[in-house]
């Protein structure tokens, strides 16, 4: 690269100096691309394994109800006797599903992997503006993940309230036994991520404000740091609230509090709680709990358009609309949450006034998935494994989003609360979606974490068949759920009204495991890839941002020397009177040239 | 021991793979190729195909899954708000499926039409302010209708106005079953709470206040509860543990039980049961279901177990928060008739005062 050859060698940054030992070059190291690699590795690898494999394990009890299998014998031991699920299990798999799956995956590994790596590599930083920090946050997480992962060995079992663990059924061990010590693990673990997630995110938004190099004003910014910049904002306004709800759930568990407890009766017997509601924990939860299907999408919807935009050769289209859409989607996200409410009791005025501000919020929703579509429109596409992932994740984005028009609508909701319908909803337009930007993500920065490329060919069986199965999943979910089958049912042979979807409950459980194989492909590609892959060149995508002007060996600080300027913004691609269809940002204006309005 | 083979073969299987690809790399040394990892025309253009036909798969899977499977969905609404509600539903489904097609084309298309061929420019394209006003106002002025609507029918579904003729019947949720209170003579409701519920030796099913005289009349039903046809009933909800949701579906009717707090929902049975029964979409889907009782029951009949008792069509109550193990099968029956005929079911149920007696 140009730009780095004419970059004075004489003025040495001694980052790079440092002696290191294993312990902290591998572990408790405080550089952030060890920091992204460890995230990777712990959050998405690992937790994302557990996570897949339970859905896999409920998904063959759903579709071949009280059967034995041995997979069940052998992974839940006593939990299946004679290879039976129990319906307590089936509960516990499905709450410890969605919490790895929404908090340990798609939050921390997602926004840990691509937030950490990125945000230096592509603002011109030498590192995060607290290494330290840093450090903690991912050694809290590690901790958060291993207390998690230890509910699963208490004899009752783990949590088993949902996800979204709503009283009075996690406060009272009486009503079912995961609410016993594993709900109380799977609190403590809650609260040692939610510090976790504010340490990174105070982090990101300090060094995103605070260490961007000469030129790189915030409108300069490649719309990944945009993405990743709101969501820790959005993070560090949200989370702390469910922190304040599993304080005051372990106050209602452990210290006879009635914060969300009242008049209650169980087994034969009146307990003293007086005075306090569910629905406010409802409330507290969902304030974290809508603004966080944003935190784990919009990262996602960021390395889209970065990819999007290499990968087309073309600038991204309407790049301020993106970065208004970004900035309009997290504000809307933290005024909707009443919209899971719906039928709760909650004042139906209310439930007018959510629905107004949920239909809104499909607005820049709308206009994120035109500006994605007409990027691609007259580009030169390159189909890397990531460019397709990025393009899987725009079709599930508007697939899944779309059915939200019905959710969002409060009307409408009353028939298919919680039914499979809003399971279908949900996984597609965040769950499949932002996995699909995880996985772009891996793809199209695997030369930057590891210095190796990922096998393409094996990328792209891994695409069409998580893509098909996908699709084969959720959408005849979407049926099943409008037939009226409430969601989180260990069978549907109590109803013989279900019968009937039994064949269908078959088909989703077979793409399932199809998917789940595919992502085995993935898994093999990434672990042989990592040590046995092709050495990659600085700038394999040819991409204009800042990440590949830094050499292929990591080195502390990034930038051997001074830290390159910037002097355009991020997406002059194929820019008329260019010789290459890429500029990188730190190229100078040329003479004659004028700097893109964009 | 299971474990231990199982791990044995995964290893191995690992190892098997591992070694394929090997092969497979060795076989590739002779050959000029090229593995930069970076796709070359042949992928853009092998991608970009596989684009278009995934264009096709989302068509053929939508169009299957509503030709195959419309017709598990839920029969004619029974209650007087459901044709609103089910107009609302098609009608935002109309929308959703008319963006669905045209976006989804708009992007597989250019996908496929765009693929990447070597020393073909992009065209520099950077934005333009009236497309995003355009795309912007257009599904603003759809949702603003779409939220009045919707607002308009909300309101009119949730508007319970306690009217004179209204029958009032509690629903009381507990892990894991139902019960319907009615309020017998008077209809109304006597007072009721958890502490209660242990008076009379638990024959205080639902906590009825004794010293409230409302209460004295009224009649507790387990297993089914019967709805009188054309006439409006306003439902309160309590549960006595952990939350639950009253689902209806047939009534497109549901509102949470929230332990502490007493919640509303209120809807006009419009069709009976009986009448329910005859209706053609039900009577398809009774025969289908007894059909695969019938394959089922001959499996089960081999084994030497009973076979299912064939399936007649009744409206449901079920839970759908989850509440615990047996979530899955909380259930009541729900019987709508004529006026006389619930008369005559109500009269022979016991009130209040003669079950404590």
């Amino acid at each position: 690269m140009s730009e780095l050859t004419s970059i004075s060698h004489s003025n040495h940054d001694d980052h790079h100096h440092h002696k290191e030992t294993f312990i902290t070059k591998y572990i408790f190291s405080q550089d952030h691309k060890m920091i992204a690699k460890q995230y990777l590795i712990l959050g998405v690898l690992f937790m994302g394994f557990i996570g897949v494999a339970m859905s896999l394990l409920f998904r063959l009890q759903l579709a071949w109800p009280e059967q034995s299998f041995a997979v069940f014998d052998i992974f839940l031991g006593d939990w299946a006797p004679e290879g039976v699920m129990d319906p307590n299990i089936y509960l516990a798999l499905v709450t410890i599903h969605g919490t790895i799956m929404v908090f340990f995956v798609l939050t921390a590994g997602l926004s840990g992997t691509f937030s950490n790596l990125l945000i230096p590599l592509q603002i011109g930083a030498r590192d995060m503006a607290s290494g330290l920090l840093n450090m903690i946050s991912f050694w809290l997480f590690f901790l958060s993940s291993m207390i998690m992962l230890a509910s699963l060995f208490v004899e009752a079992g783990p949590a088993a309230a949902g996800w979204t663990i709503y009283p009075p059924l996690s406060a009272l061990p009486q009503t079912q036994p995961g609410s016993g010590m594993g709900m109380t693990l799977w609190l403590i673990s809650m609260a040692i991520f939610v510090a976790s997630s504010l340490l990174g995110s105070l982090n990101y938004i300090v060094t995103v404000i605070n260490l961007r190099t000469k030129g790189m004003s915030m409108f300069r910014l490649p719309l990944t740091i945009w993405a990743f910049f709101v969501t820790a904002i959005i993070g560090v306004i949200s989370f702390p609230v469910l922190l304040s709800a599993a304080l005051l759930l372990i106050m209602d568990r452990s210290f006879g509090t009635s914060f969300f407890l009242s008049d209650i009766f169980v087994q034969g017997e009146v307990l003293h709680y007086q005075g306090g509601s569910p629905v406010l924990f409802e409330h507290l939860f969902w304030f974290l709990g809508h603004p966080e299907v944003y935190i784990v999408l919009l990262p996602a919807l960021g390395i889209t358009s970065e990819i999007i935009a290499t990968n087309s050769r073309k600038p991204i289209f309407g790049y301020r609309a993106m970065v208004a859409s970004i900035l309009a989607i997290a504000f809307l996200s933290t005024v909707v949450w009443g919209h899971h409410m719906f039928i709760s009791g909650m004042n139906p005025f209310l439930g007018s006034v959510f629905t107004f501000t949920t239909l809104l919020i499909a607005i820049p929703s709308a206009v994120k998935a035109f500006n994605y579509i007409t990027t691609l429109w007259k580009g030169n596409l390159q189909f890397n494994p990531g460019m397709l992932f990025s393009i899987g994740l725009v079709s599930t984005f508007i697939t899944g989003g779309l059915t939200g028009i019905i959710l969002g609508d409060s009307t409408l909701d009353i028939n298919i609360h919680d039914t499979y319908f809003v399971v279908a909803h949900f996984h597609l337009v965040m769950g499949i979606s932002a996995l699909y930007g995880l996985f772009a993500g891996v793809y199209h920065w695997f030369p930057k974490l590891f210095g190796t490329m990922m096998n393409k060919n094996l990328g792209y069986i891994h695409f069409w068949i998580t893509a098909i199965s996908a699709y084969g999943v959720f959408f005849p979910m979407h049926f099943i759920g409008m037939a009226g089958l409430p969601r989180r049912y260990y069978t549907n042979t109590a109803f013989p009204y279900f019968d009937d979807l039994a064949n269908i409950n078959v088909v989703i459980t077979v793409f399932a495991l199809l998917a789940g194989a595919a992502q085995l492909v993935f898994l093999y590609n990434f672990i042989h890839s990592m040590f046995f892959g092709k050495k990659a060149e600085q700038n394999p995508w040819r991409s204009n941002t800042m990440e590949w002007t830094a050499p292929v060996e990591h080195i502390h600080g990034n930038w051997p020397g001074e830290i390159p300027h910037v002097h355009r913004w991020a997406y002059d691609y194929s820019k008329p009177g260019q010789d290459e269809d890429f500029v990188l940002q730190t190229t100078p204006i040329q003479k004659g040239e004028i700097e893109t309005e964009h | 021991m299971t474990l231990l083979l199982t791990l044995a073969i995964l290893i191995l299987t690992g190892v098997a793979f591992w070694q394929i690809s090997k092969i497979f790399e060795l076989s590739q040394m002779g050959r000029k190729k090229d593995d930069s990892q970076i796709a070359t025309e042949k992928d853009n253009d092998l991608n970009g195909k596989l684009m278009f036909a995934f264009l096709v798969f989302i068509y053929a899977v939508t169009i299957y899954s509503f030709w195959s499977y419309s017709k598990v969905l839920l029969p004619e609404s029974a209650s007087a708000h459901g044709p609103a509600y089910d107009t609302l539903l098609w009608i935002s489904f109309a929308i959703i499926l008319f963006a669905q097609t045209i976006t989804q084309a708009v992007l597989h298309v250019f996908a496929y039409k765009y693929r990447g061929i070597n020393n073909r420019k992009a065209y520099f394209y950077t934005h333009n302010n009236t497309l995003e006003f355009v795309w912007t106002i257009i599904p603003a002025i759809i949702f603003f209708v779409l939220i009045i609507y919707g607002m308009v029918t909300w309101g009119n579904i949730m508007n319970i106005e306690e009217d004179e003729d209204a029958l009032v019947i509690e629903l009381y949720a507990q892990q894991w079953n139902w019960k319907a209170r009615y309020g017998g003579e008077d209809n109304v409701l006597g007072d009721a709470n958890v502490r209660f519920l242990n008076d009379f030796d638990g024959r205080n099913s639902v906590g009825i206040d004794s010293s409230d005289p409302n209460g004295m009349d009224d009649i507790v039903v387990t297993q089914e509860f019967h709805l009188p046809v054309d006439r409006k009933v306003i439902f309160k909800f309590r549960s006595q543990d952990v939350l639950h949701s009253a689902y209806m579906p047939h009534f497109r009717a549901q509102m949470n039980c929230v332990p502490g707090m007493i919640t509303e929902f209120s809807f006009t049975p419009t069709i009976t049961t009986a009448d329910m029964r005859m209706n053609s979409d039900v009577v398809d889907k009774v025969n289908r279901i007894n059909k695969i009782r019938y394959e089922n029951s001959k499996e089960l009949t081999a084994n030497g177990e009973e076979a299912l008792e064939p399936y007649q069509f009744d409206y449901l109550l079920l839970c759908a928060k989850i509440c615990g193990a047996s979530h899955y099968n909380m259930q009541m029956k729900i019987v709508v008739e004529s006026e006389k005929d619930y008369e005559k079911w109500l009269s022979q149920q016991k009130t209040f005062s003669e079950i404590i007696q």
